[in-house]
């Protein structure tokens, strides 16, 4: 298997990860999204609540062997400090104190893996588990101000690989796909047919703020990255008509 | 001060966790006559409390509770989507940049400026964690309140009228929101800051990536 990303863009990235039906899809924009942020590492990792493990991303194969047989599982700070929470954290938040958290670091950077990191964990059914993490090696200064400016590109990014693995999931039952409401549809096809935010809200007397979150609801049902994005997909889906 | 603790953590904080709960049931059965189901030991709890919820709490000097709210990740489980979706006209909020504010409670002692901390170290959240807004369920007292602490909701929908009115709302903070609120509740910028660190870890320079 193996397809060669033929674009760097985001958009182009995301479209791909899209039509992935299998799980090669992740590694593959694993590997582009690495690149086209010009990182050291990105990772996405996942524990279904039978505990059976999946991972891609850009570690080398020598560390994440490293990881398995060390049970590093029980030692990292960063799943420790993740496992049952919903906000994303910085490496450098967590608590590195202890003797068995020092040599992991050790050995991790010894294999590679960068100084900085930023993971998200995710919560999915059926107490589903996922972290998504960027990693790259650099001063401090230089990764807040990264992960300031594409936090929320990331945190999107993580729930788009969450929900395609959970899409290919071999035992899933089917998920109904995700529906918009018709006010979420109304609010689609006007900013397709151009009206501003502003008219938007308007038309439909709800203040711009309510506005905002029925787009934004409405771009994570579509699974888009941006507004644009999320009306692009609407149309080419049939979920509205201009 | 403010304490931030996942329902996982409550029980290192047991007096706090049990003060909680208990004032929880005196605001919104005894209070305000919500159908919601207290236990023996007087405390109130509900499915959500189930989902590993992060509270927001204000832990009086004495250490009391003072006040609190709880939040989750509008991705999973929510009250509003799963019983408000008809003050939503039907739009189910689902997104993981918005979070669900349910709970908002302050004990009957509870200080001046309590709600208003409380709604200071819900900014440090946005602001920490790249949330853009909260959804939540409130009642009409509600209503007041926020206006006071310069944090009134945008209003999805209501339902019922007068006393037992109640709403979805959805609040986002501007900077100048949260200077309007820390000034209400009387905390420095810095203060509420360092509980925020306390409870989430602060930066601390990473080692240098070298080889042995």
């Amino acid at each position: 298997m193996g397809y060669a990303m033929t674009t760097s863009s985001l958009d182009g990235i995301m479209e791909q990860l899209e039509c992935a039906d299998a799980l090669d899809g992740l590694q593959t924009a694993s590997e582009a999204l690495r690149n086209h942020y010009q990182i050291d590492h990105l990772v996405y990792h996942w524990v279904s609540s039978s505990g059976q493990q999946y991972g891609c991303g850009t570690y080398c194969p020598d560390w994440v062997a490293r990881y398995l047989d060390a049970g590093y599982l029980r030692i990292d700070p960063v799943i420790v400090g993740c496992y049952q929470r919903f906000h994303p954290v910085d490496w450098k938040r967590l608590d590195w104190s202890s003797k068995a958290a020092r040599a992991f670091q050790k050995d991790a950077l010894e294999h590679g893996v960068g100084n900085q990191g930023y993971s998200i964990p995710i919560r999915g059914p059926n107490g589903q588990f996922a972290l998504f993490t960027i990693n790259h090696s650099c001063h401090d200064e230089a990764w807040a101000e990264f992960t300031e400016s594409n936090r929320r590109q990331l945190i999107l990014l993580a729930h788009a690989f969450n929900q395609k693995a959970l899409e290919l999931e071999p035992e899933r039952s089917p998920m109904a796909a995700q529906a918009l409401s018709p006010r979420e549809v109304d609010a689609m096809t006007l900013l397709a047919v151009g009206y501003s935010r502003a008219q938007v809200a308007d038309t439909l007397s709800i203040s711009e703020n309510t506005l905002r979150v029925y787009i934004e609801s409405a771009r994570h049902k579509l699974g888009a990255l941006n507004t644009t994005h999320a009306v692009a997909k609407a149309i080419s889906r049939g979920v509205i008509v201009v | 001060m403010i304490r931030y603790l996942y329902a996982d953590q409550l029980s290192q904080f047991p007096h706090l966790a049990r003060a909680m709960f208990r004032d929880r049931a005196d605001q919104f059965k005894t209070r305000l006559g919500w159908e919601v189901a207290v236990d023996g030991a007087g405390e109130e709890r509900d499915a959500y409390d189930d989902l590993n919820p992060l509270y927001v709490i204000w832990e009086k000097p004495c250490g009391g509770h003072g006040g609190s709210m709880r939040l989750l990740p509008t991705l999973g489980r929510t009250m509003v989507n799963d019983h408000f979706a008809h003050l939503t006209d039907g739009v189910r909020i689902e997104s993981p940049l918005i979070w669900e504010c349910t709970r908002f409670c302050l004990a009957r002692d509870a200080a001046p400026g309590t709600a208003a901390a409380l709604m200071l170290a819900g900014g440090e959240i946005l602001r920490g964690f790249g949330v853009e807004h909260y959804v939540g369920v409130f009642d009409a007292r509600m209503v007041r309140i926020y206006r006071h602490i310069g944090a009134s909701p945008d209003i999805l929908g209501s339902q019922g009228s007068g006393r037992n009115r109640i709403s979805v709302g959805l609040w986002d903070f501007s900077p100048r929101a949260q200077a309007r609120v820390a000034a209400r509740a009387g905390i420095s910028p810095e203060l509420s800051k360092l509980w925020f660190e306390r409870a989430f870890g602060r930066d601390v320079a990473m080692r240098k990536n070298r080889a042995a």
